[in-house]
């Protein structure tokens, strides 16, 4: 593995190592988490640019004829083009399709997972600072939640809220908000009694700086692991809802939607229609998981070297 | 001990009153339960007799004592769509459930424990490292596409298996299985394996870290020192101390495979409690959704309950830890 960056070029011998070198230095020791960043950016790019990259708009009525419907892996439509992931039931090219989902199935997963990082950082922040009463009350409902698993707790809000982005975002916001309030509050108690804080304090700054420009840069590194995690998860958790029916409407395309809509055709033979999008899916998560995994190695400070 | 296990107690029924509470307010603020029960072309007074019938015209506490003091009594109203009780129905669907997540439970153990124990006692080979790669795989996989391909495959191409359906059942004790008839069987297996998945990946880890820590112990050396027979020294020496942390995750995790057998039991039409609220959801049946939100927060405070209790008594540190706070 580590012959990939063993010959040090010279022109770096001279120059100070700043600790953002060094960690891209540490995350590429390893091939494989390289491997899964260039496809997660190359995933990412394909679904910004989704309108661009795309052969087909699956969505415009004008160019989606039912006439090339359920066509095989590989074959040609009838105006020259050829569909390399074949179409689904109405005609549609897999390919634009799946990259149009992608966009929804990040969008919707990046979108919960921020709004679940930012609500879990401040309640974790805050229990973590003023201690006491607050984080004991704080820590017994983020236990009580979590003893309950992710996709039941999204279930119940949507069996009541229905379909929607925004009442899924909505869920998984409330399902995942856990997660970070209580990675946040372990970095930020040890962090905490560290000197600097103590200095800080002496000087009389309010609590809001103390807490946002001392105690919450430092609580970072795991907070983005957690975060990378849990975006996966919460994708993963949309396609799964969405494929249920209880997540996203029809008119939202998601990768899960993709999925269940291929269901319907697979019990005659039509296996490409559901499948493709899974394996798009199934590429999206483990990329993520792996840089996760590898960040989680990166930034722990006892593994350093 | 008896303080904690009342302050548990006590902590279990606010969950559940904060529950009934979510519920109930979300059915009626988010929906308009009177839109559902009368047609359009009822007249003004039709509608006041509705309302006035469901008791929609009192204040909000007053329907939702109402609605505490039915739930109390086991009445949780009648379905829309089946028109019997909203419970009856409901606890109708559980064998089903149980069975499945029980058949699971069983398969992540006689898969999970083998494999683990394996790439724990020779971690080197080609054979251990894709046993751990699939763990891996087996985390990320999403459920319900894995059942997808699994019926593609199993039933579709090579038709060895059926896709859909509980097959034939028996009754054991005055409930129906399907474990006991062939068919039962056949229509189980692929269920119970979508439903394994992920907790065999589980299984394999735990197995797979115990096995590494245990085989470097004394009395494992005492054991080929005396010129045990390999087999014997897996079987009985290793196995019976890693089976205590695998064991006790496992129970812990019960309940996620009930959550989680909503998504199995669409994907292979298997009539439980899940797919009855996926229907319930799709078709507005607002009683039995909120009979099954209520059954379902009930089956995890208990399971939560019983977890902690056991906790407190196998460990004694975490109910000291909690008293001072």
């Amino acid at each position: 593995m580590s012959d990939a960056a063993a010959p040090p070029a010279p022109a770096d011998a001279g120059k100070v190592e700043t600790p953002f070198r060094r960690f891209c230095r540490d995350y590429a020791d390893s091939r494989i988490a390289t491997a899964a960043l260039a496809v997660l950016v190359a995933i990412i790019l394909l679904a910004l640019f989704a309108p661009w990259v795309a052969p087909t708009d699956p969505y415009d009525l004008a160019s989606v004829s039912i006439l090339d419907g359920k066509l095989k892996p590989g074959s040609q439509s009838m105006d020259g083009l050829t569909y390399w992931l074949g179409t689904d039931g109405a005609g549609r090219d897999l390919v634009s399709a799946i990259i149009y989902g992608l966009r929804i199935s990040l969008g919707v997963g990046v979108m919960s997972g921020v709004f679940a990082l930012c609500i879990g950082t401040a309640v974790g922040l805050a229990a973590a600072y003023f201690g006491g009463r607050v984080d004991a009350f704080i820590m017994r409902v983020v236990d009580i939640q979590l003893s309950f698993p992710a996709i039941l707790i999204a279930l119940i809000l949507l069996a009541i809220l229905g379909k929607g982005v925004d009442k899924i975002t909505i869920a998984l916001v409330i399902a995942q908000w856990a997660y970070y309030a209580r990675t946040v509050r372990g970095s930020a108690l040890v962090e905490r009694n560290k000197e600097y804080i103590e200095a800080a304090q002496c000087l009389a700054l309010g609590h809001n700086r103390i807490v946002f420009r001392h105690l919450f840069p430092n609580c970072l590194p795991p907070l983005i692991v957690v975060g990378t995690i849990q975006t996966a998860h919460a994708i993963s958790l949309e396609a799964t809802l969405s494929f249920l029916g209880v997540g996203l409407p029809i008119s939202e395309p998601s990768l899960g939607l993709l999925i269940s809509n291929g269901f319907d055709f697979m019990l005659s033979g039509l296996y490409w229609i559901s499948f493709f999008p899974g394996v798009a899916l199934l590429v999206t998560i483990v990329a993520i998981n792996l840089v996760g995994d590898q960040l989680r190695d990166v930034l722990n400070p006892r593994l350093q070297k | 001990m008896t303080v904690f296990i009342i302050r548990r107690i006590l902590q279990s029924l606010a969950v559940v009153m904060v529950m009934s509470f979510i519920v109930f307010g979300g059915v009626n603020i988010v929906g308009d339960p009177v839109e559902m029960m009368v047609s359009d072309e009822a007249t003004q007074e039709e509608r006041e007799k509705v309302i006035r019938s469901m008791g929609l015209d009192k204040p909000w506490y007053v329907q939702y004592g109402r609605f505490v003091a039915g739930a109390l009594e086991g009445n949780l109203g009648k379905s829309f769509v089946y028109g019997e009780p909203a419970l009856e129905i409901i606890v109708h669907r559980i064998p089903a459930t149980f069975e499945l997540a029980l058949a699971a439970l069983l398969l992540a153990i006689v898969i999970g424990i083998p494999l683990g124990v394996y790439a724990g006692l020779k971690p080197d080979t080609v054979a251990s490292k894709s046993i751990m790669a699939g763990s891996i795989l087996g985390f990320s996989l999403p459920t319900f596409w894995v059942g997808l391909m699994f019926i593609m495959v199993f039933a579709v191409i090579l038709g060895w298996l059926p896709s859909t359906g509980r097959g034939d059942t028996v009754p054991l004790l005055g409930i129906d299985v399907s474990f006991l008839t062939l068919d039962g069987l056949a229509h189980l297996f692929l269920p119970a394996l979508n439903l394994a998945l992920f907790k065999i990946s589980l299984v394999i880890r735990l197995a797979r870290a115990g096995t590494r820590e245990v085989v470097h112990q004394d009395y494992i050396k005492f054991a080929r020192a005396k010129g045990l027979r390999n087999s014997r020294i897996v079987l009985v020496h290793l196995m019976k101390n890693i089976m205590i942390p695998v064991v006790t995750v496992l129970g812990l995790e019960f309940g996620g495979l009930i959550a989680f057998s909503v998504v199995t039991e669409t994907v292979f039409a298997w009539p439980g409690m899940g797919k009855l609220i996926i229907d319930s959801i799709q078709s507005l049946d607002r009683p039995v959704i909120v009979a099954y939100l209520m059954i379902i927060v009930l089956i995890f405070v208990i399971i939560n309950l019983v977890v902690d209790v056991l906790y407190s008594i196998l460990d004694p540190r975490v109910r000291l830890s909690e008293m001072k706070s």
